[in-house]
């Protein structure tokens, strides 16, 4: 039973992969909001800035923008803690993708919609704010819940920049012990049950929206 | 110096034109990668759709499982899994087999779903029609199942295969010598990392720009009701 004595610090690094997942998370989703209306209610100027940030964080690898902004940017008097670069690019690479699907949603809102709006002389904001969005959220949360799983398992990256995170733990131990299977088999079921923790939350989430409880007057009136 | 090719490291141009011929030695490895993983992904994925639609419950809930253990566990792992753990038993292959393997299984989970959303997208009629003439499994598939899903399950399979290009550079931790590797070993002996890091972003944002466009392309040639295959 040698494998239990890896478990403290596996969930040492568990709970670090946490909460980089759960931050980056967060961010991400800021990221995508902004970046996915400046898409479509932006001018062309905000909407062409927002096409780039997608494009750009979307287009390259994000291991490339790891060690980008790890070894890169330092050299030209720009660092940050390894912690806070994970959270960072991570961030910035799932807000990208996070975007396209803000804007998918915001586009999938029916015309009719936007022309009530309009005849309830509603400004663009309050047809925004009140109308668009809470609808589009609900058609969002499938795909948020995929992007969600998706940045769990992309946080096993940043134990490449030296963050002690699950598989940094994993690598270590195993170093030590050479005990391959063991370590990896017990790393990767981690992050399976940290997956079905996720998948469960965004599940309870998608369930807890579609009853209306998150946008009362969205769903009556 | 590096196969042969010295770097200037004078300007930062005259850097980034001495280390490209390189990082394209790297970018031909990174593309091979790709294509071996994407066709493991393929062959593999269509297994595992065919197991999932197997009428034994065992079978088809066993694949279920592996299926979402594989799309559910970082690709990182899984190929620390196999560079460490097949040689235990006496699986000893070259790194860039395990990186094509590595990859190949994760997305042998997504190409899995595509293959069984295609196929369930033939209308139940159709089965039966094909019951109804007489037509064997292998005739239903061959004729009437296959002609309809490859315009449908192509975008997607497209899209998956952009991905794996992208994720590539992962394969670097484990010593193959893609685009990735290449430029941090340049950096890591000319302590410059911004030039050839910022080369190797470009080359994946050019890559990944041109596939996405040439999908779109695709898309608009296939015909949409299905290819003959006769």
């Amino acid at each position: 039973m040698q494998w239990v004595s890896y478990l403290p610090s596996l969930a040492q690094g568990a709970l670090v992969t946490a909460w980089i997942t759960l931050a980056a998370i967060a961010v991400g989703a800021v990221l995508a909001f902004v970046a996915g209306i400046a898409r479509v209610e932006g001018g062309r100027a905000v909407s062409t800035l927002a096409l780039c940030y997608t494009e750009l964080f979307r287009g390259t690898s994000l291991l490339v923008q790891l060690f980008w902004f790890y070894y890169a940017l330092p050299l030209i008097g720009i660092s940050f803690e390894p912690v806070a670069t994970g959270i960072l690019v991570l961030a910035l690479h799932v807000g990208a993708y996070g975007s396209e699907i803000v804007r998918g949603a915001l586009a999938s809102v029916s015309v009719q919609q936007f022309e009530a709006a309009r005849a309830l002389n509603f400004g663009r904001m309050h047809t925004l704010i009140h109308v668009t969005l809470p609808q589009a959220i609900i058609e969002m949360l499938p795909a948020f819940g995929n992007l969600a799983i998706e940045t769990l398992k992309l946080s096993s990256l940043v134990s490449l920049i030296s963050i002690a995170d699950l598989t940094f733990r994993a690598q270590s131990i195993r170093n030590l012990t050479l005990d391959s299977a063991g370590v990896y088999s017990l790393t990767l079921v981690g992050y399976f049950a940290m997956s079905l923790v996720l998948m469960l939350v965004m599940r309870l989430i998608e369930r807890w929206a579609r009853r209306g409880a998150a946008f009362p007057r969205a769903a009556h009136s | 110096m590096m196969y042969g090719y010295t770097w200037d490291t004078a300007t930062p141009l005259a850097y980034a034109w001495s280390i490209l011929p390189i990082i394209l030695i790297g970018l031909t490895v990174t593309l091979k990668a790709a294509a071996a993983g994407f066709a493991i992904a393929l062959v593999l994925g269509l297994v595992f759709a065919m197991l999932r639609r197997s009428r034994f419950r065992s079978v088809s809930w066993t694949t279920a499982c592996v299926v979402e253990f594989l799309r559910d566990t970082p690709l990182l792992v899984q190929l620390f899994f196999l560079y460490y753990v097949l040689p235990e038993y006496g699986l000893t292959l070259p790194a860039f087999l395990t990186g094509a393997l590595a990859l190949g299984l994760q997305y042998s989970a997504y190409t899995s779903e595509v293959y069984r959303g295609g196929i369930e997208a033939v209308p139940r009629g159709q089965w039966e029609a094909a019951t109804a003439l007489n037509l064997t499994r292998m005739q239903t598939y061959r004729d009437i199942v296959v002609p309809q899903i490859v315009p449908r399950i192509l975008p997607a399979m497209g899209n998956y295969m952009v991905a794996m290009i992208k994720e590539t550079p992962v394969l670097s931790v484990i010593t193959v010598l893609d685009m990735m590797a290449l430029a941090n070993m340049i950096g890591e002996r000319t302590f410059e990392y911004l030039v050839p890091l910022t080369m190797v972003g470009v080359i994946f944002l050019i890559l990944t720009l041109v596939c996405s466009a040439g999908l779109h392309r695709l898309q608009k040639v296939l015909p949409k009701a299905g290819i003959p295959l006769r």
